[in-house]
């Protein structure tokens, strides 16, 4: 069925309303994933919920930074989510690449906000026909767990196979591009 | 823009989307992106694998007062770290680590000049400024180096790298990049390990210049 997932629309309605139902949603659907996943990738419990914590506001406060014409919204948390983690391990400023902005007049485009729902949910499909030991090897690969040497070097990691089905915004992302130029 | 032919390939993008990326490389790939809408459409996927495996993760349960907690400071006000945008042909994670501020070059000889941006035990990040027609002494190195062009072009055995092109070299590569005439060549460079100069000279003052 083609709809904009639930979570997307709760996130457009933090960003465009400040909406604090909508909020409590993702914060109720997210919040127990994030502390599973930065307990997973070895951080102790205490402060993996000082993380979520983090990783929430963020949500909230950066809310505008997000574009559902590029990526879903698990996207987005997934990143800011990594990045608060390595801060935490490291005590560093991860690198993070220039903000694309869009032009203040750019009207949402639904087709291509459901287009990039829909290609999350062929992915979702993708990774779920993995063989047990494929997944567990993507899984540790996002999860942070291997080295770049060993992501290069896994045999039948198929990270290339499942990049490439995933198209996203880089037509929206080129269209954009020339409105900044 | 649509010029660059050397892009990140999809292992280190992987790696720098799961943070596995040591902090001169996460820098070298985020300014790419900075300046490549295709490395950025190809990251935003694998971010979307992550986000995908982030919303299958078990719930582990939370603290019963960790929502409350995160409400209260909704409204609070909040200390926003500097951004630092990009500045000439500086990307912005470049301007980032040089707190805003224009590079300092120090002299390592031949007219080569470098500024350091971060070293630390997980590697270096310089910035080279090699004039036209100028070599990078040459060298093969200890572990994986990225090189990003920010202005003008360089040449070496593997080929040509013009503003925004990315090269990988890792332990086997031993080269000798030249820029190529014209503008002065800048470039974006992190290594893992210091690099091996392959004569003798610029051996014995490695210590000193830390290139
Ligand atoms: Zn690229
Ligand atoms: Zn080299």
């Amino acid at each position: 069925k083609a709809e904009i997932s639930q979570q997307t629309l709760w996130m457009l309605e933090v960003r465009d309303q400040r909406d604090r139902a909508a909020f409590a949603n993702l914060f109720d659907f997210f919040a127990p994933r994030l502390k599973g996943f930065v307990m997973r990738s070895g951080t102790p419990p205490n402060q993996a919920e000082e993380i979520v914590q983090e990783v929430m506001l963020a949500v909230w406060r950066k809310a505008e930074q997000f574009d559902p014409h590029r990526a879903p919204v698990s996207a987005w948390i997934y990143q800011i989510a990594r990045n608060r983690q390595i801060d935490h391990l490291r005590r560093e400023n991860r690198p993070v690449p220039e903000e694309l902005r869009e032009d203040p007049g750019t009207e949402p485009d639904a087709s291509q906000i459901l287009a990039v729902d829909q290609e999350a949910a062929h992915l979702k499909e993708a990774l779920s026909s993995l063989k047990p030991d494929q997944r567990e090897i993507i899984e540790q690969a996002y999860f942070g767990e291997l080295s770049h040497q060993d992501i290069s070097s896994k045999t039948g990691l198929p990270l290339g196979t499942i990049k490439s089905r995933i198209r996203l915004g880089l037509e929206r992302l080129r269209h954009e591009l020339k409105g900044m130029r | 823009m649509s010029a660059i032919t050397h892009h990140i390939p999809d292992h280190l993008l992987a790696a720098y989307a799961a943070g596995s990326l040591d902090f001169p490389f996460a820098m070298v790939v985020a300014a790419h992106v900075s300046m490549c809408l295709e490395c950025r459409a190809a990251l935003e996927a694998h971010q979307t694998i992550g986000g995908t495996l982030l919303e299958e993760v078990a719930e582990t349960r939370i603290s019963a007062g960790l929502k409350d907690k995160v409400f209260a400071q909704l409204d609070a006000p909040v200390r926003e770290k500097p951004v630092y945008p990009r500045s000439g042909v500086f990307p912005g994670p470049v301007m980032q680590a040089l707190k805003g501020k224009p590079p300092r070059w120090k002299t390592v000889g031949m007219g080569v000049r470098q500024c350091i941006v971060s070293a630390s035990e997980q590697g270096t990040a310089r910035l080279l400024y090699i004039p036209g027609g100028r070599a990078v002494p040459d060298h093969s190195h200890n572990g994986l180096e990225l090189t990003l062009v920010l202005q003008g072009s360089f040449s070496d055995e593997t080929g040509r790298y013009g503003v925004g092109d990315l090269e990988v070299a890792d332990d086997d590569l031993e080269h000798t990049p030249i820029a190529d005439e014209g503008d002065p060549c800048i470039c974006l460079a992190a290594t893992d390990a210091p690099l091996r100069f392959s004569s003798l000279i610029p051996r014995l003052v490695q210590p000193f210049i830390r290139i």
